[in-house]
C-alpha cells in the first residue's frame, strides 16, 4: 500500500477536472519528471505501465521474439544440433518449391493431406452443429443438461480422444466393428490402416470431438435473432425451411463466418488424432502439416527447413482465411 | 417457436445422447476388463469379471511410467498455468480498460494481431528460447509460455469495460489507489470471468499435447497426456491399462467440467460471438 498512499489527491482532482481522457495526456506530457518515486503525480504515471509490465514481458519474450526468431531461423541451415547455423538466404524456402529437393515431396503430401481433411471436416463442422444447435434452442426441460452433454467430449484432450478411439476403432477387437457385426454390418474394416477408412475415421472423430463447441457458440448466436422475427413470419404463413432460409441464416451471418474461419484453421492445424490414431498411415497419407513440421523441427531438430514450412504453411492459412473472410462477407 | 416437441424430438435427442456418452462409458468399462477379456472377438460390453487389474498395473506395476508423477506434474503445471493467466491478465486487462496512458492503443492493438498468428509460428522459437533460459524438460516449459496468449488480455479487457465505473471512482474517492482498487473492488465485481479464464486456461493446459511431448524429455517429468502417448507404445496389446489413463486424464477435467460448465460453455460461446 506504501507506493500508492499518496495519490489520491491528485487522481481524483484530475478525474473530476477532466471527464474526457485528452485533457489527461496533454497534463501528463506536460508534468515535470519530479525525483520522489511515490510522489503521487510520477506514481501515477508510471501505474498503467506498472499493471501492464507483467504481461507484456512474457509477451515480449514468448511471442514477439520467437514470432521474429522464427523468421530468422528459417533463413539458416539452423540444426539445433550442430554449432554452426550459416546463414543460407531464402534457400529454405525455395527448395520448398523445388521438386528435386529433399523436403519437397513429404511437405506437399503433408499439405495435400491437410488440405483434404479440411474438406472433408469441415462440411459437417459447420452443418452438424448448427443443426444441434436449432434442436437445443428449442424449449424444452433439461436443456442445459443436454448442451452440457453434447460439449462434454470437447473438455477432454486429443491424448484422451485419440488413445480411445484406436482401442474402438481397432479391427479385430474394437467395439466400432464389435457393433456392426452385431447388426449385420460387415465387422472387419480396417478402419485405421487402410483408405479411405483412416480419413473417414479421423473426421468421424473429429466432428464428434469439437461438435459441442461449434453448437455451443451457434447456439449463443440463435439466442441473439430477435424472437418477434419468428412470430411475425409465423403470422405471414412462412414455413419452418422459409425461416431457417430467411431468418435463421441471416441472422447467424457473423457466427457463421466465425465458425467457418476458425474451423477451416482447426482442421487445418489436425494434429494429435493422426499422431495417435493413425501414425500418419496407411504409408503417409494421413501425415499432416503439422506433423511434418514438428517432425523435422522437433525431433530431427532441422529447425530451419521446419520454420520455413511453418511460414508457408501460416501464409496459405492467411490466405484460406482471408478467401473465406471475402465469400461469406455481407453482400449488399 | 413455441411448438411442442413429440416423440421424434425426444428419440433424437435419446441418440445424440448415446452417441456422445456412449465412447466415454465403453472406455471406462473397458478399463475394467481383463486383458483377455479386452481381446475377445465379438468384443463385450460390460466386464464379465470386472477387475481393477488395469488401474493396478498403471499405478504401481511399472517404474518406468510413474503415472502418479505424471498426475502430479499436470496438476501443477495447469493449476499454476491458470494462476499466472488470470494475475497478468487481470492486470493488463485493467489498464487497458479504464486507464489513460501513451501508446494504449499500438499496445493493444498489437496484442489483438497476435491473436491471428497460428501457434505452431511459436513452436520452434521458443524451443530455442526455453533451452537458452535453461527451461526445457521442466515445468516451467509448460507453465510459462502459454501464458503470454492475447486472448486472456482481450477477454478480461472485454469484462472489465462491461463493470459499472462507479464503485471504482467512490474507491479513490475514498482515498484507495489504483492497484488497492483493483484488488479490493474490481477483482471480487469480476469473479465470474477470473473463473471462466482461470477453468479455460486450466482446461487448455491439462489437455496440451503437442507441447508437453516435444520440451519433455525425462520420464519423471512428463505430463499425463505426455507420458499416456508413451504408454500406447509400450502396452499396445493391454488395452483397459491404457484406457484406464485415458480414464485418469479425463476424470478430473470432466468432474471440473461438471461444476463449472456454465462457466465453460458460456466463456466459449461469448468468446465466439464477440470475438
Amino acid at each position: 500500500m506504501s507506493t500508492t498512499s499518496g495519490q489520491p489527491a491528485p487522481v481524483t482532482g484530475r478525474a473530476a477536472a477532466a471527464a474526457d481522457g485528452a485533457v489527461e495526456l496533454v497534463e501528463e506530457v506536460d508534468e515535470p519528471r519530479g525525483p520522489g518515486r511515490t510522489s503521487g503525480i510520477h506514481g501515477s504515471r508510471l501505474t498503467p505501465y506498472l499493471f501492464l509490465a507483467p504481461f507484456l514481458t512474457l509477451f515480449t519474450v514468448f511471442v514477439l521474439v520467437p514470432g521474429l526468431l522464427g523468421i530468422w531461423i528459417s533463413l539458416h541451415n539452423w540444426d539445433f544440433l550442430l554449432p554452426n547455423k550459416p546463414f543460407v538466404g531464402a534457400q529454405n524456402y525455395l527448395d520448398l518449391f523445388d521438386s528435386s529437393s529433399v523436403q519437397f515431396e513429404s511437405f506437399w503430401n503433408s499439405m495435400r493431406a491437410t488440405g483434404f481433411f479440411v474438406l472433408i471436416s469441415v462440411p459437417f463442422l459447420v452443418v452438424l452443429p448448427l443443426l444441434l444447435a436449432m434442436l437445443l434452442h428449442r424449449h424444452f426441460p433439461g436443456r442445459t443438461f443436454f448442451r452440457a452433454i453434447f460439449f462434454a467430449p470437447f473438455v477432454l484432450g486429443v491424448a484422451v480422444i485419440g488413445l480411445m478411439w484406436s482401442y474402438l476403432l481397432d479391427p479385430s477387437f474394437g467395439l466400432v466393428n464389435g457393433m456392426l457385426g452385431a447388426i449385420g454390418l460387415p465387422d472387419d474394416t480396417a478402419w485405421t490402416t487402410s483408405q479411405p477408412y483412416a480419413w473417414i475415421s479421423l473426421a468421424a472423430v473429429t466432428i464428434w470431438w469439437t461438435m459441442g463447441f461449434n453448437a455451443v457458440i451457434y447456439l449463443a448466436g440463435l439466442g441473439d435473432i430477435p424472437a418477434d422475427h419468428y412470430e411475425a413470419a409465423e403470422l405471414d404463413g412462412a414455413s419452418s425451411w422459409q425461416q431457417l432460409r430467411y431468418i435463421t441464416i441471416p441472422g447467424l451471418r457473423p457466427v457463421l463466418v466465425f465458425i467457418v474461419i476458425t474451423t477451416v484453421l482447426a482442421s487445418a492445424n489436425m494434429f494429435g488424432q493422426s499422431y495417435l490414431i493413425t501414425q500418419g498411415g496407411p504409408g503417409e497419407t494421413t501425415r499432416t502439416a503439422i506433423m511434418v513440421i514438428t517432425d523435422l523441427g522437433l525431433t530431427q531438430y532441422r529447425m530451419g527447413e521446419a520454420s520455413a514450412m511453418s511460414y508457408v504453411l501460416a501464409v496459405f492459412l492467411s490466405l484460406v482465411a482471408l478467401v473465406n473472410f471475402w465469400a461469406l462477407r455481407e453482400k449488399k | 417457436m413455441r411448438r411442442k416437441n413429440g416423440p421424434l424430438f425426444w428419440v433424437t435427442l435419446g441418440i445424440l445422447t448415446v452417441v456422445f456418452v456412449g465412447p466415454l462409458l465403453l472406455i471406462l468399462l473397458t478399463s475394467f476388463k481383463s486383458q483377455s477379456e479386452s481381446r475377445t472377438v465379438p468384443p463385450t460390453y460390460f466386464p464379465a469379471e470386472p477387475t481393477l487389474r488395469a488401474y493396478d498395473v498403471l499405478f504401481f506395476q511399472d517404474a518406468a511410467s510413474p503415472v502418479l508423477l505424471w498426475f502430479a506434474n499436470s496438476l501443477g503445471a495447469a493449476s499454476m498455468h491458470a494462476l499466472l493467466v488470470v494475475t497478468v491478465c487481470s492486470l493488463a486487462g485493467y489498464a487497458l480498460a479504464r486507464m489513460e496512458f501513451r501508446f494504449k492503443r499500438a499496445i493493444f492493438t498489437g496484442i489483438i494481431l497476435t491473436l491471428f498468428v497460428p501457434s505452431f509460428i511459436f513452436l520452434m522459437p521458443n524451443f530455442l528460447i526455453l533451452d537458452k533460459v535453461g527451461w526445457l524438460d521442466t515445468i516451467w516449459a509448460l507453465v510459462v509460455p502459454g501464458a503470454a496468449g492475447a486472448f486472456g488480455v482481450f477477454f478480461m479487457r472485454q469484462f472489465f469495460l462491461g463493470l459499472p465505473k462507479e464503485l471504482e471512482e467512490s474507491a479513490r474517492l475514498d482515498g484507495a489507489g489504483p492497484f488497492r482498487t483493483w484488488w479490493s473492488i474490481v477483482l471480487p465485481n469480476a469473479r465470474p470471468a477470473l473463473v471462466t479464464l482461470a477453468v479455460l486456461s486450466f482446461l487448455a493446459n491439462w489437455n496440451d499435447f503437442i507441447w508437453p511431448i516435444y520440451v519433455l524429455f525425462s520420464p519423471e517429468r512428463l505430463t499425463l497426456p505426455a507420458g499416456l502417448s508413451r504408454l500406447q507404445g509400450a502396452y499396445t496389446i493391454d488395452y483397459p491399462v491404457v484406457m484406464a489413463g485415458a480414464m485418469l486424464a479425463a476424470i478430473p477435467v470432466l468432474a471440473l467440467y461438471v461444476f463449472v460448465q456454465r462457466y465453460v460453455i458460456e466463456g466459449v460461446a461469448s468468446s465466439g460471438v464477440k470475438g
